[in-house]
């Protein structure tokens, strides 16, 4: 069932600050994952990982380089639930 | 008129991996030394890969030399002759040339001749591969000995401005002699391929393209790293799990985890979803060796083994993963 996307960037800053330590309210809309979290591509593909296993959806590796914001992986999660 | 019976062959129930030895390039290249070209630093090849310093041989040292000594070692540890080698397999991607096979080669050298010789091209996968082809060989009487090689070259291969794999690379060479034994050594083997990922990782650009551009690169290594990195972790660890399973024990059963080194945060995360306890010993050897594709897996175990040798008996996972994209995995008895 479709989460919001207040709902879903809340579980996706957990993931990120499980995997990273990046602080769980720095984790917001507008925020590049590379240049303003500082998260590189392995640790981002831990997060798409587990990510798919939280929100059960799927996220092809083609679609993970295109994941470059919060905005952009809240918007896909949110989308590949409904 | 009643035809004859075929004889059939039939060997030891029962294998194991005799001996070990190995052969690392001789020159220890730091991440400073190769940073420039790809605009990087000594902190983020440690952060991102766990490499602070790589092995590569001299201009003058080929695979197939680092194939010898390392063999020779093995034979010696093994207290066989070269002549009791019934087949020599050596897994590699740095042959120089597309035949006559490196195993020929080395196998003519260390005194090994008329032995069976071949090389098998299965990338980071191929040690365990020739592993699985050795237990087979033995135990249908193919070969009494197998002499199975993983031997690279990769610096040959490796563009100084790639970012996806260069810096990773190194060069060595890891051999062990599989034999008979009195009870199980080698459990079955779990591999297979996924041909879907063909472009994953391997080389950049077909041999022929090359040599018909003037102006343009011999063929080097590159990765798609995030494909690869997903399907090292997570799906290689659902074969290391099969190969537990099917071995009858369980990752707390082990004395080693030794996994190919292609990167230690494969290596951290690959053991965090395998549920590998402290107790278990983890090869890291990628940390001073680098990644040396087919050479990796002998070269951690041998390390191990020098570096905790009360683990000699015990049970090792070994699991090679890579360019097909095709992996392998055993559980073995440590020599």
């Amino acid at each position: 069932m479709a989460q919001s996307k207040d709902e879903v960037l809340a579980g996706l800053a957990a993931l990120v600050n499980d995997e990273t330590g990046v602080p769980v309210e720095s984790v917001v809309f507008g925020k590049s994952f590379a240049d303003d979290l500082d998260i590189d591509s392995i640790s981002m593909m831990t997060i798409v990982v587990n990510a798919e296993e939280q929100f059960d959806v799927k996220i092809p590796d083609d679609k993970v380089s295109e994941l470059k914001t919060v905005d952009d992986a809240v918007n896909y999660i949110v989308s590949a639930q409904s | 008129m009643t035809q004859p019976t075929l004889h059939q062959a039939l060997g030891s129930h029962f294998t194991r991996i005799i001996s070990v030895g190995a052969a690392r390039g001789d020159l220890i290249v730091p991440n400073d030394d190769i940073v420039g070209p790809i605009e990087s630093s000594d902190e983020w090849i440690r952060q991102r890969t766990g490499v602070i310093t790589r092995t590569r041989a001299s201009e003058s040292v080929s695979a197939a030399d680092l194939a010898t000594t390392a063999a020779n070692e093995a034979i010696t540890n093994a207290k066989i002759s070269a002549s009791d080698i019934g087949a020599v397999i050596v897994a590699t991607i740095s042959n120089d040339v597309l035949t006559p096979s490196m195993a020929a080669l080395v196998a003519d050298r260390i005194g090994a001749t008329p032995a069976a010789a071949y090389d098998v091209s299965a990338a980071c996968a191929g040690f365990c591969y020739g592993i699985a082809q050795a237990d087979a060989l033995v135990r249908a009487g193919a070969a009494k000995y197998v002499l199975v090689i993983g031997a690279e070259k990769l610096s040959d291969y490796a563009k100084p401005t790639d970012r996806t794999i260069s810096f990773l690379l190194g060069d060595g060479a890891g051999a062990v002699i599989v034999g008979p034994a009195d009870s199980v050594g080698i459990s079955p083997t779990i591999w297979g391929s996924d041909g879907g990922k063909w472009d994953a990782v391997g080389m950049d650009r077909p041999t022929r393209e090359a040599f018909a551009d003037r102006d343009g690169d011999f063929p080097t290594l590159r990765q798609d790293g995030q494909t690869v990195f997903r399907w090292a972790v997570w799906e290689m660890a659902k074969v290391a799990q099969e190969a537990l399973d099917v071995a009858g024990i369980t990752a707390g059963d082990l004395a080693a985890f030794i996994p190919h080194q292609a990167n230690m945060r494969i290596i951290n995360e690959f053991a965090k979803q395998l549920n590998v306890p402290d107790s278990v010993v983890i090869a890291r050897d990628i940390e001073t060796t680098g990644n040396t594709s087919a050479a990796s897996v002998p070269l951690a175990m041998h390390r191990v083994l020098a570096e905790n040798p009360e683990l000699s008996g015990g049970y090792a996972l070994i699991i090679g993963f890579g360019a097909g994209l095709v992996y392998a995995a055993q559980i073995v008895r440590l020599p």
